[in-house]
């Protein structure tokens, strides 16, 4: 897309630098952590060392007779407030403090108000518990096995660890597909639990006013508007009213999900200053990170997929288990339990399918959140994916070809899958080929076979996903009622200049800067004269926040729309000024001129000078809008990735030697930022496919709980990532943008696995459920009679 | 304890617990926030500052082993009004999203690029491998210590 506006204006299409940058490359962003109020203590939190065990006496004698401790709180003193139990983004309810039992490794268990983190922490190791060990169920199959210790004892006539049965698509059909199919395939596929692990921790600042009954809270948050709202529905009994409650999301370190949910110590925190009027700093270690924030993932998948001999997909039948921890607190849109796995058909022009899932409590954190993906988006793309190689191989075709003949065409779209999504637009074999041309993928095949041939190990793996993103249309998402729409507010200043308020709230994405592109783009105004702001409930209008890439399918078309009417406005006001109709001009970014007579024309900035000086009698000064967009349908951006691993024989090690990405996003607003969004994406992508993975012994001890053993990749194991893009604009979208953030982590890991399996098939491995460490690869080589 | 270090050029002393930590005596005794904390286990490097030149982590140093030394931390970068090279190329080159990680990727490479002032890329992966990033994919953190590197070689800063 050529850009239609100048470098200096710096609209859709140009790589303009961050404006955020020159406060972080100076050490002078403004994290949570940074954040120090006068007389603030600080909360640390004592947690539990086991996975299940009933609470028999909190000690706090020690801990209160260390120097600088305040107070300990337990769940009892919660209690007094009924706030010992809160509920989660999907109904469920989590404790905030436990009084009975403990139900995970790391749960809270008492919290220690010091007036110093060290103090804290020496008042933490000073608080005596004692347990009594319960029964631990780890494993989601054996939660749901008659005769399992019931886990959510607080659930009255609760009599299994069964949370919800979810099912979609014609069952009968797809039953019927199947048994007249020529040839299916079934595969068992394990997707672990993992977790975002960005390197800001959360942590939160609470600071309430007695004398204005006023609560602050500075606060790790990816949605600042709903976490008010949800604090002032919670703890509306003891005075918090959503009026008098602040949300504050400074600098984020990073989100990908992990901050969209209410954990157990912010309202902690909270509760603690209402009850000590000050302010009140808590900031959980990476252990505690790890150990007791919502994970991603774990789904324990059964994936059938249906076709004919000339290899045309004809069905796809899912069952699913999900392990959701001891509580389903997932961050999930209120209808739909499983996210949008209903995604899984995929790419592919299947003509019936049918998806169920059932959730299970465990003796695990709960979750069920995000990892730079929306709504279980990746396990569905990761099924289909790894199914359609499978299938492929299954029948001899390329894997190339075999997408190809089964891809929707350019030409069906908008397109219904079989599940129900209208898939707004697609041209899924032009990404393929471009991937397949920039790798080379003829010679690659070529190569592999002359590998082969000496006994080496090489595979090429193909995933050609497609995303699912902004959510969403009011009539079908929303979170705990909260429709899923966004927000921009535009005021242009007398001298042109402009603010820009959302109720997203970036974590790195660069929206400072993209959504000044946006009003640059719309308005001509340049997006230096653009100040962007975010993440503050007291003044920016009210959104549902940014995850599930969702700013600029939601947000971005909010900015599109508030500028349109902003445009509205500054054409009557020209009029005005020219004395002319309105319908006798002529808008480019930056100005109107008269049709015919492009000498005389008046700028925007001439105009927002008039807007406050001389504007039209009848007219309301000023120069003001806000859009809260409801977007007509979700947006599906997609693309295909091609990697290439070598395998050691020796050591089962995958070396990732080359990894193609070809996105399409649609219309890009900063093509650098863009990039960037990918490499990251990517990199998310890997991480699991080949590194991350948090377990589980059979006591519920968790492996995977710091970073000795939660493998984030460095820069050495990162491939060097090639991307390529193709451009298909959203349809529906005002300015024909999808959204990009996740769409990397979504399609990556499937590549990899597919590399993998393709390099060992006619050894007659099957499948490798991710990560795919050396150990594994070492053993399914032995397996296989593979030696050095 | 009594630490008295010269910080970004400038003498400071602190009474201190011999416990506490550098980390916590750069942010929390002196302010400096720009120097960040992302793990308990020396993994993620966004505590990196220089400790006589070397690139340490401040969250394994005691504040009182820098007693009597000179510590360099990203708000130290910047010299009357001009961005050092390396934080030129990490804006120019889109070398980071968050941030979070930003001033310590700054350290290690202003440290790196000392020892080794013309890097292979391999080189620089191996240099930031102590520095986690989870938005980049380390890309363009590459490129970024590849400009400061050609910048610095025409004499800039």
């Amino acid at each position: 897309m050529t850009p239609r506006t100048s470098f200096e204006v710096g609209g859709m299409g140009h790589s303009i630098k961050r404006k955020e940058d020159p406060r972080f490359i100076r050490g002078k962003g403004t994290y949570v952590d940074d954040v120090v109020l006068p007389g603030m203590l600080y909360l640390d939190i004592v947690r539990s060392p086991y996975a299940h065990a009933k609470i028999v006496k909190i000690d706090s004698t020690k801990a209160l007779a260390t120097p600088g401790v305040v107070a300990v709180i337990t769940g009892q003193d919660l209690a007094k407030y009924n706030l010992h139990w809160m509920p989660t983004l999907m109904s469920d309810t989590q404790m905030v403090l436990p009084v009975e039992k403990v139900m995970y490794q790391a749960q809270e268990v008492a919290a220690v108000l010091a007036t110093s983190r060290y103090a804290a922490a020496d008042g933490m190791a000073a608080v005596e518990v004692a347990y009594e060990p319960l029964p631990v169920v780890v494993d989601p199959r054996k939660a749901l096995e008659p005769g399992a210790p019931v886990l959510r004892t607080d659930k009255k006539d609760k009599k299994d660890n069964h949370i919800w049965h979810w099912e979609w698509g014609d069952r009968a059909a797809t039953d019927r597909t199947f048994a007249e199919a020529e040839v299916t395939v079934k595969q068992d596929i394990y997707i672990p639990r993992i977790h975002v692990a960005s390197i800001e921790t959360c942590a939160c600042i609470a600071s309430f006013d007695k004398v204005d009954s006023k609560l602050t809270v500075w606060m790790t948050t990816q949605a600042p508007h709903a976490i008010r709202t949800v604090f002032a529905l919670v703890a509306g009994h003891v005075g918090l009213a959503e009026h008098k409650i602040r949300i504050i999301s400074p600098d984020i370190g990073g989100g990908f999900g992990g901050k969209v949910p209410v954990y157990p110590g912010y309202v902690i925190a909270v509760a603690a200053s209402v009850l000590t009027g000050k302010p009140v700093k808590w900031v959980e270690d990476r252990m505690e990170n790890l150990q007791a924030d919502s994970f991603a993932r774990d789904y324990h998948i059964t994936a059938e997929l249906a076709g004919k001999k000339d290899g045309t997909l004809t069905a796809l039948r899912i069952k699913t288990l999900a392990d959701h921890g001891y509580t389903d607190a997932a961050a999930n849109p209120s209808k739909f339990p499983a996210g949008l796995f209903h995604i899984c058909t995929g790419s592919y022009d299947l003509k019936a399918a049918h998806v169920e899932v059932d959730g299970a409590y465990t003796n695990k954190p709960p979750g069920g959140i995000a990892y730079r993906c929306s709504f279980r988006v990746t396990e569905a793309v990761h099924t289909i994916e790894r199914m359609a190689d499978i299938m492929a191989h299954q029948l001899g075709m390329d894997p190339a070809d075999f997408r190809k003949k089964n891809f929707i065409k350019p030409e069906q779209f908008p397109y219904k899958s079989a599940l129900g999504w209208e898939y707004d637009s697609g041209n899924y074999a032009g990404a393929l080929d471009l991937a397949m041309e920039k790798i080379g993928y003829a010679a690659l095949r070529r190569e592999q076979a002359d590998k082969r041939r000496r006994g080496e190990l090489m595979g090429i793996g193909i995933s050609s996903f497609t995303e699912i993103v902004g959510a969403g249309p009011s009539k079908h998402f929303d979170i705990l009622g909260l429709k899923m729409f966004d927000s921009c507010e535009i005021r242009i200043h007398p001298t042109g200049k402009a603010i820009a308020r959302f109720g997203t709230k970036s974590q790195g994405q660069g929206h400072e800067t993209t959504y000044a592109q946006i009003l640059a783009e719309e308005l001509g105004i340049p997006a230096s004269d653009i100040q962007v702001e975010e993440g503050d409930t007291d003044t920016a209008p009210y959104g549902l926040g940014t995850y599930a890439s969702r700013s600029t399918p939601v947000a971005g078309a909010a900015a599109a729309v508030a500028s349109r009417k902003i445009q509205d406005k500054a054409r009557k006001i020209a009029a005005h000024l020219l004395e002319v109709a309105p319908d006798d001009l002529v808008w480019e970014p930056g100005k109107f001129s008269v049709k015919g007579a492009p000498d005389r024309f008046k700028t925007i900035q001439d105009i927002a000078f008039a807007a406050y000086t001389n504007h039209p009698q009848g007219m309301e000064a000023g120069l003001e809008a806000v859009s809260y967009y409801d977007p007509p349908n979700l947006t599906y951006p997609f693309g295909s990735y091609i990697c290439v691993v070598d395998i050691d024989k020796g050591t089962g090690e995958v070396k990732v030697r080359r990894f193609v990405a070809v996105d399409d996003c649609g219309n890009i607003i900063n093509p650098m930022i863009v990039d960037g969004q990918i490499h990251g994406g990517l990199t998310m992508g890997f991480a699991p496919a080949l590194l991350e993975e948090i377990s589980y012994d059979e006591s519920g001890n968790i492996q995977g709980g710091s970073f000795i053993d939660y493998l984030v990749p460095t820069a050495v194991e990162t491939p060097k990532w090639e991307t390529g893009k193709t451009c298909t604009p959203s349809p529906h979208h005002p300015l024909g943008a999808k959204g990009v953030g996740e769409s990397a982590t979504v399609g990556a890991p499937a590549a990899i696995a597919n590399a993998v399996v393709d390099a060992l098939w006619h050894l007659g491995v099957r499948h490798v459920d991710i990560p795919i460490t050396p150990a594994k690869v070492w053993k399914l080589l032995r397996d296989h009679g593979v030696s050095e | 304890m009594l630490v008295k270090v010269v910080i970004n050029g400038e003498k400071l002393e602190a009474d201190v617990e011999p416990r506490l930590l550098l980390v916590h005596l750069i942010r929390e005794v002196f302010r400096l926030t720009g120097t960040h904390i992302g793990c308990d286990t020396t993994h993620c490097g966004a505590c990196t500052v220089l400790l006589d030149g070397r690139a340490v982590k401040s969250c394994t140093v005691f504040a009182v082993q820098a007693h009597g030394r000179e510590i360099k931390t990203v708000e130290g970068l910047e010299q009357d009004g001009k961005l050092h090279p390396l934080q030129e190329g990490f804006m120019e080159e889109h070398g980071l999203q968050c941030g979070y990680c930003t001033p310590g990727m700054l350290m290690t490479s202003y440290a790196f690029l000392k020892k080794n002032p013309a890097p292979t890329e391999d080189d620089i992966r191996w240099a930031i491998s102590g520095n986690l990033c989870r938005c980049t994919g380390y890309v363009n953190i590459v490129k970024a210590v590849q400009h400061a590197a050609a910048k610095l070689a025409q004499g800039g800063a």
